[in-house]
């Protein structure tokens, strides 16, 4: 372990990890949930790219949390063997896929932070979290020319195309406050130059996603009520519902290898 | 806005050239359906890069192909085999020159 | 199909190159002549193939979301997703010959076209997924390294593109069922459970009897398949039963016995009134798979449109700014 981590403290380093890869976790799983019914061919090939980098990103964090944690839990026992009020993502990724509208929306909302946070992460004092953020960073590149490059097409494709995506974004909205709503644990580890700034990303996350929504010829809702929630364990009816669907075969067996 | 066809659309398809490695030529992997020249280059990278190993991909939709006879291949090309004079072995090299 | 009863003098020649150049082992290309029947041979054979892949990803895709450790979750996605692939580049190969994957999907969606009759079995444990990626896919293997041999050069491009892809499937299944085998009590049995289950309708994925198969020595004489059903069948239990043996799990066939004399191994006779009700479509799941590409391809409709028209005003929009 860095000098870092030590004077950040390791219980807020593994608080930190568990929601970079809660997020991906949760959001891969629901992109996974395409695979064999997108709505053609070469965008299931596509969407299950994207989920798999996001579960590849999560099994790094999980597993270097794990590490941090010093209790013996690999990726797999914090995937599998966590309930739901443990779970640390935004409320954002685990709500149900929708249509393809919602789901691409969704996508470009998150990955439009996760450049922007990776990008930063990338020169965090905990040089292996440093490491797993540059590895994702390179994927999160391409996640957001698939996305924004998709909620253009939907947005200035046909009235019902444009609706559809109008409408996801009005529901989502309200949850994209939650990506910078920062707490203590942002804090310490903001002031140990282990995580980034989130007022900054805020700042670049707001002029990207206006830009693309403009172009998109999609209007930005207006600000709403935010919710909040998913980083304390407070997650929607949805999350639950979903890891019951995930871990099942897992916990059905206690302690069987796969 | 009136779409065209109710739901029978179909994507045109594009030819795909990926080049595996710096410096080797692109070599037609396949093809695949796609909107326009952005969707088409990411579902390349996905159907055809997805294993690693490719370095560059080009996308052109499959009707600007113009392909050569291949009814008549044989007038077409095999005038081109017996011009013996395109070729080095036609020419002979004065003896005791070595490393030419 | 059209009748060649009256050829014309031109067509004889054309047709006897064409069997000349099959018989001398050449490639035919799209462009090149071909008889009506050759051509609509490989259509059905392709898009039958193409049609297997994308339908074949919906008993794989229902574990996904369960898979029971993350890097299961990867493989398998990996693997359904080589599956949309494989679909895709089949489907690619049958458009040279001059119909539409549009006009494919119809057929499949309309039930006119049909699939392996494999993907009409429900998926019932996480097992089933090693299972299938070493019957199932071990089946596909055999089948497919004689087919990228196959005479028609883009069918023959895509299988060997796939068969470079596929092998990860059969290895992954495999293992899975060889950690399950070896896990605890509980796991081996549902182990056991999927291959009772899987290697019947496995051996039903090479298709009738040579003597109930219409089509094939048509298709061996123009070297488009290379191997009859029995044979290719013959050659996967002889490849199977060790794999088997080696993992401790037995073969649900009480005939299964190597015949030294044939230096095979012998099996008991298949239920072909199964296999003909599965095809016809009485399968346990035909319904439910065929619906569920139905609705992915309703639900995707507007999506097409839209990237549709919007690849139209954009190229308007250019060709406008280019004057």
């Amino acid at each position: 372990m860095t000098e870092t981590t030590s004077s950040a403290g390791n219980d807020d380093v593994f608080e930190y990890l568990l929601r970079l890869g809660d997020d991906r976790l949760v959001l891969g799983h629901r992109l996974s949930e395409w695979c064999g019914h997108g709505p053609i061919l070469e965008e299931d090939i596509a969407l299950a790219n994207i989920s798999l980098d996001l579960i590849g990103q999560a099994t790094l964090y999980l597993g270097l949390a794990g590490e941090t944690e010093g209790k013996g839990r690999d990726a797999d026992s914090l995937a599998y063997f966590r309930e739901g009020v443990e779970f640390r993502n935004l409320q954002l990724v685990e709500l149900p896929k929708g249509d393809f509208a919602f789901t691409i929306a969704r996508q470009f909302l998150f990955d439009v932070f996760s450049l922007h946070h990776l990008e930063q992460l990338q020169r965090s004092a905990n040089k292996e979290l440093a490491g797993i953020a540059s590895k994702g960073y390179k994927e999160v590149r391409y996640h957001i020319r698939h996305s924004s490059e998709w909620l253009q097409r939907l947005g200035d494709g046909t009235t019902e195309s444009h609706n559809r995506a109008q409408k996801a974004l009005d529901e989502l909205w309200r949850f994209t406050g939650e990506m910078f709503a920062g707490d203590d644990v942002d804090k310490q580890l903001g002031a140990a130059g282990v995580a980034p700034d989130l007022d900054e990303i805020q700042t670049k996350w707001r002029a990207m996603v206006s830009d693309v929504i403009q172009r998109a010829t999609l209007s930005i809702p207006s600000d709403t009520f935010m919710m909040a929630g998913g980083r304390s364990g407070r997650h929607t009816e949805h999350l639950g519902h979903m890891l019951s669907e995930m871990q099942i075969v897992a916990r059905s067996h206690p302690g069987a290898a796969w | 806005m009136a779409d065209a066809n109710n739901g029978e659309t179909q994507w045109p398809l594009w030819e795909i050239f990926a080049q595996e490695g710096e410096g080797a030529p692109h070599e037609h992997v396949g093809s695949l359906h796609a909107p326009d020249a952005e969707l088409a280059l990411q579902n390349a990278r996905d159907v055809y890069a997805r294993r690693g190993s490719i370095v560059s991909l080009w996308v052109v939709p499959s009707v600007a192909i113009t392909a050569s006879p291949s009814d008549e291949a044989g007038p077409f090309f095999e005038p081109g085999a017996d011009k013996v004079y395109r070729h080095p072995q036609f020419y002979k090299i004065p003896r005791g020159i070595k490393g030419f | 199909m059209q009748q060649e009863a009256e050829k014309s003098p031109d067509e004889t020649a054309l047709n006897e190159r064409f069997e000349a150049r099959i018989a001398a082992g050449e490639t035919i290309e799209p462009k090149d002549w071909m008889p009506e029947r050759y051509r609509h041979q490989l259509v059905r054979m392709m898009s039958q193939h193409a049609h297997s892949e994308i339908v074949g990803m919906l008993p794989e895709g229902n574990w996904i979301t369960r898979a029971p450790s993350l890097k299961r979750k990867m493989s398998l996605i990996a693997k359904v997703q080589d599956e949309a692939g494989h679909g895709l580049y089949i489907y690619c190969g049958t458009e040279t010959l001059g119909v539409d994957r549009a006009e494919l999907v119809d057929q499949l969606l309309s039930g006119k076209a049909k699939y392996s009759s494999i993907f009409n079995y429900p998926t019932l444990t996480w097992a089933d997924m090693g299972t299938i990626g070493w019957f199932v896919d071990g089946a596909a293997i055999v089948n497919q390294t004689v087919l990228a041999k196959a005479s028609y050069g883009p069918y023959a491009r895509a299988m060997i593109r796939i068969c470079k892809e596929e092998n990860f499937h059969k290895k992954q299944g495999y293992e899975i069922i060889a950690t399950l085998a070896s896990g605890t009590p509980a796991q081996k049995a549902m182990a056991q459970d999927a291959v009772n289950r899987w290697w019947w309708p496995s051996l039903m994925m090479f298709g009738p009897s040579d003597a109930d198969s219409p089509n094939t020595a048509e298709l061996i004489r123009w070297r488009v398949k290379r191997k009859t059903n029995d044979e290719l069948r013959q050659r996967f239990v002889d490849l199977t039963v060790p794999q088997a043996q080696a993992v401790g799990l037995t073969l649900p066939d009480p005939a299964l016995r190597y015949n030294d004399e044939t230096q095979h191994w012998d099996f008991g006779p298949i239920d072909w009134d199964e296999f003909w009700a599965v095809v016809k479509g009485n399968g346990p799941c035909n319904r439910e798979r065929l619906q569920a590409r139905r609705d992915a391809h309703e639900n995707g409709a507007w999506v097409r449109e839209a990237a549709e028209a919007y690849a139209a005003k954009h190229q308007r929009a250019q060709a406008s700014s280019a004057a």
